[in-house]
């Protein structure tokens, strides 16, 4: 648990310093300022839309730091020296998904309240959505970490993460937008989605890790 | 006790046999000299040692904790080297080893320079206390004498001679002559 602790301080330090963490800030507030110029200044369709938009906005910011996340602890020998350490994969990849979550998730999270007043969200739906996304960014960030281990070491990773992580993250994106007029059912689902994702990306990973071991 | 055997460990990388039937029994006190041209399977060896690599066919026994050294340093580039180092002494629980392993190195004088700015020998030399601060019994190192100079050789002879004298085990594989009286020598031949 100690190990796990220090990599969690370790890898949130490390994004924070390399402005890892403001970086998909700025670009989910980017996304969330370009879609009203592409619909135009009509505030009650903004209002409509502007739910699904943060979504879509955290999900593209979640892609962005992708490659960052496991391939260049692979490349250093860190993961090697963790290993020989007797940690398992698995719990490095849970580790980096804890982290990586600290240092995108509450973030995400603080520029949803700008970007629901750039798109005229009010004080309910904004509410609907930052519920969803307190749940629905844990799944992200493990989704995250589980493509940055797979495509670790590959050439054109950046497209590639987005090719592998996209589509996989459609589940969180349906109930994620459908929780914040579905109710509580809708909750429950994009919860339910979350939840299987942190479960299974550790092993993901873990394996993707260890099979990619020179 | 401490032990590292391996019995009858061959290896295969990218479908290449690099090497077969490889045995030896390493007890406290010895050490190992992997040799051989480049290319050989010298890293793989120790690779295999370490863990990180399965054996095509054999076992590898070991009793005690492992240390490596590997190509890559694993220190945080922009943290300072006492840190960076101080990162794997807390998780090994050897907050306390640092300053005399930099200090075995002669590296006290640059513990707060950042990982970046030290020199290729200067890395090596980090990565070499990272080891020592390490207080794993087996030592895993894989060409620890690239880069250093005579005075960094002489105390990486030093400090392997001291583990060895505590009753730890040193695998080197090397392509640089390194002083370690009474080793195993274990040649790699080119298939």
């Amino acid at each position: 648990m100690t190990v796990a602790a220090a990599l969690i301080v370790r890898d949130v330090r490390r994004a924070w310093s390399q402005g890892g963490a403001s970086l998909p800030v700025a670009f989910f507030l980017l996304v969330a300022i370009l879609f009203p110029f592409a619909v135009g200044p009509d505030s009650s369709l903004l209002a409509r839309i502007g739910g699904g938009v943060i979504w879509a906005a955290a999900l593209l910011a979640a892609l962005l730091p992708v490659e960052r996340l496991v391939a260049p602890d692979a490349d250093a020998g860190v993961l090697d020296q963790l290993a020989i350490r007797g940690m398992s994969m698995a719990a490095v990849a849970a580790a980096k998904i804890a982290a990586h979550w600290l240092s995108f998730g509450p973030p995400i999270m603080l520029a949803a309240l700008i970007a629901a007043g750039l798109l005229g969200i009010d004080h309910e739906t904004l509410c609907a959505v930052e519920l969803g996304l307190l749940i629905g960014t844990p799944g992200l960030a493990a989704l995250a970490v589980a493509t940055g281990a797979l495509v670790a070491g590959l050439r054109g990773a950046g497209a590639l993460a987005g090719l592998i992580m996209l589509p996989v993250a459609v589940p969180l994106l349906i109930f994620g937008a459908g929780s914040i007029e579905g109710g509580p059912g809708a909750v429950k689902l994009l919860a339910a989605v979350s939840l299987l994702l942190l479960a299974g990306a550790p092993f993901v990973a873990g394996a993707a890790i260890r099979a990619g071991r020179a | 006790m401490t032990r590292l055997a391996f019995a009858g460990v061959s290896c295969v990388r990218g479908g290449r046999l690099l090497f077969e039937d490889r045995s030896f029994d390493l007890g406290p006190g010895d050490a190992a000299l992997v040799t051989g041209p480049n290319g050989v399977g010298k890293s793989s060896l120790v690779r295999v040692a370490a863990g990180l690599l399965a054996p095509a066919t054999g076992a590898v026994a070991v009793e005690g904790r492992r240390a490596l050294l590997a190509e890559a340093s694993a220190l945080d580039h922009d943290r300072p080297l006492a840190k960076a180092l101080g990162f794997w002494a807390a998780i090994d629980g050897q907050r306390d080893a640092v300053d005399a392993a930099l200090d075995a190195l002669r590296l006290t004088r640059l513990a707060d320079v950042p990982v970046r700015l030290l020199s290729t020998g200067q890395r090596r030399r980090a990565a070499l206390a990272a080891v020592a601060a390490s207080g794993a019994p087996i030592w895993l190192l894989d060409e620890p004498a690239n880069g250093l100079d005579t005075v960094a050789m002489q105390a990486l002879e030093t400090l392997v001679a001291g583990h060895r004298a505590g009753g730890g085990i040193v695998l080197v594989a090397t392509h640089l002559p390194i002083e370690m009286p009474g080793a195993t020598t274990i040649r790699l031949e080119a298939a």
